[in-house]
């Protein structure tokens, strides 16, 4: 097999490399052909919205949400990178979100898998808790905490420590009970039960419980941010509102949109990559 | 070296029901004997085998392991399951030396579980990830996971059922030469009749309900054994006469089936 292979490498050599570009190619506008495709039917709705707004005498005032304009203004807070600043709040808002509710979530989540009592007494305040909009909490939160900034970290915290929690509490309940055994069989105590077996064997439900979060509190920020402080895209929304820059406003929409894209794509990479099956 | 097991006077019973599971569980078991415990479902063989390796407590008497009452699981004795059940995140090696890390015995932990790899022929699969071995490979790495901790006493619950019938001889014979090599004591829970011959010094025959040890019979023969031998033949069919199947069920003296050609041979399972 090899022998014939390097035999016959230099002579088609050139003809083997254009073939394998035409079929990269190939494979690459199959791969890519429909999310195109879906992009660009939500460009086609955007735009015809746009004219059904414009054409419209009573939302005429509003015509600047359409693509040109969105597009226009959009590159002008890219270029000019005033765009920065407010994702820069924003994602420190729901990173540090984040941090807590992973630091409760998982933790919590593990206790509830493993431990049946404690599922159950659990169970009725957590779905009635998990129940609540977040942003109920906000006059709680800013009666409870000092600063603007603390407040919306707890709202974000509190609206993604539910999914954690109960990704891990189910990645725990779905372990081999065999590999308990085994385990207690080899003498592995608490620590290394937690360590060896229980962590790895969770880590991908960890990690998809991580992406719900990651998509609650990217929705949650934004109202959150209406509130009190004066940075992040929640506030650019607002303050582009009051000073009627529609084109504006719709462009941070627009970052909004390719931010939480962007976040969810490393959740997926993250997901993928503490898979312990091999594909 | 091996370790000496007493059971003592075991009676067991789990909770809801009216029959013991065990009943009066006597025996004594001697440095490097093989012991094979063989009965119908529900008899309490794979119960009796996790009490000696104490992931069970008898609520009557005790499991002693040299004198020492077993209260919990231990490196000195380790269980082999049905299940390979490998973790399967870790490659061969690391399934191998968990033993040794839960154990803290860091010191030589990689020469030694490479040479157990080398004897249970997986030595060129250390860095492979347990996923890609056959069923028969993965039951050798549960077999070095554990010898790793150089246990006493190795307990097996129908570690070969699940295995190809080839896969299974080979995997007895190498246990088998292993556990004498060693001299370990071995307690092998099985309803394969031919297993228990091809292992054990003693086996013991279980009766459900309760769970009683009804017979034990001696195997005198050398290892390794021959399983063609008459012998050998003869040991198994007196064993399945205790379930009620005889090589010919109408005639049980009849030695050799051949000479009743009219007759169907009955097949044992």
């Amino acid at each position: 097999m090899n022998r014939t292979a390097t035999l016959k490498l230099p002579q088609y050599s050139g003809r083997n490399l254009t073939l394998g570009l035409v079929r990269g190619a190939d494979t690459v506008r199959r791969r890519l052909q429909y999310p195109a495709l879906g992009i660009a039917l939500l460009l086609a709705l955007w735009w015809w919205g746009g004219m059904v707004i414009a054409n419209n005498p009573d939302t005429m005032a509003f015509a600047s949400f359409a693509p040109g304009p969105t597009l226009v203004a959009f590159w002008d807070l890219v270029s000019t990178g005033a765009v920065w600043s407010p994702i820069e709040s924003s994602l420190q808002r729901v990173g540090l979100g984040l941090v807590w509710a992973i630091a409760i979530g998982v933790p919590l989540g593990v206790a509830i898998g493993y431990f049946l009592q404690l599922r159950q007494l659990t169970h009725v305040p957590f779905q009635f808790l998990r129940m609540i909009s977040p942003l109920a909490w906000m006059p709680i939160a800013v009666l409870a905490f000092a600063t603007w900034d603390a407040a919306i970290i707890f709202l974000i915290a509190i609206a993604a420590v539910w999914p954690i929690t109960y990704a891990t509490a189910h990645g725990v309940q779905r372990i081999d009970p065999m590999w308990f055994k085994v385990g207690r069989n080899l003498g592995a105590g608490p620590y290394h039960t937690l360590r060896r077996i229980i962590l790895p064997a969770i880590a991908q439900d960890v990690f998809a419980g991580i992406r719900l979060a990651v998509g609650v509190a990217w929705i949650v920020l934004v109202p959150a941010e209406y509130l009190g402080v004066t940075s992040g895209l929640g506030y650019a929304i607002n303050d582009a509102r009051d000073t009627l820059e529609y084109d504006k406003l719709a462009a941070i929409v627009l970052v909004i949109g390719i931010i939480g894209y962007l976040l969810d794509a490393i959740c997926v990479r993250l997901i993928k990559r503490s898979s312990y099956r091999e594909e | 070296m091996g370790a000496r097991i007493t059971i003592d006077y075991i009676t067991h019973h789990y909770r809801g029901q009216e029959q013991p599971t065990l009943d009066g569980i006597e025996v004594a078991i001697e440095p490097g004997e093989s012991i094979a415990l063989i009965g119908l479902s529900g008899c309490g063989k794979s119960t009796l085998l996790h009490m000696l390796a104490g992931l069970l407590i008898p609520s009557e008497g005790c499991v002693r392991v040299n004198g020492h009452m077993v209260t919990k699981p231990s490196p000195r004795w380790n269980m082999m399951f049905q299940k390979p059940s490998l973790y399967p995140w870790m490659t061969v090696r690391e399934n191998a030396s968990l033993g040794l890390i839960f154990q803290g015995q860091r010191k030589g932990m990689r020469e030694r579980v490479d040479h157990l790899l080398e004897t249970v022929g997986l030595a060129d699969k250390a860095d492979t990830n347990v996923q890609a071995l056959s069923g028969g490979q993965q039951q050798r790495v549960a077999l070095a996971r554990s010898l790793a901790t150089d246990p006493e006493v190795l307990l097996l619950d129908e570690p070969f059922s699940a295995l190809d019938a080839f896969t299974r001889v080979s995997l007895q014979d190498e246990v088998n030469r292993l556990v004498r090599e060693r001299g370990l004591t071995l307690v092998l829970v099985t309803h394969d009749i031919e297993e228990a011959v091809a292992m054990a010094d003693r086996v013991m025959v279980m009766s459900a309900n309760p769970g009683r040890i009804a017979s034990t019979l001696e195997i005198p023969l050398p290892t390794p054994r021959d399983r063609a031998s008459h012998r050998f033949v003869d040991i198994k069919a007196e064993l399945m006469g205790y379930f009620g199947a005889t090589r010919l069920p109408v005639t049980p003296t009849t030695r050799d089936i051949r000479e009743t050609p009219e007759k169907p041979a009955a097949r044992a399972a």
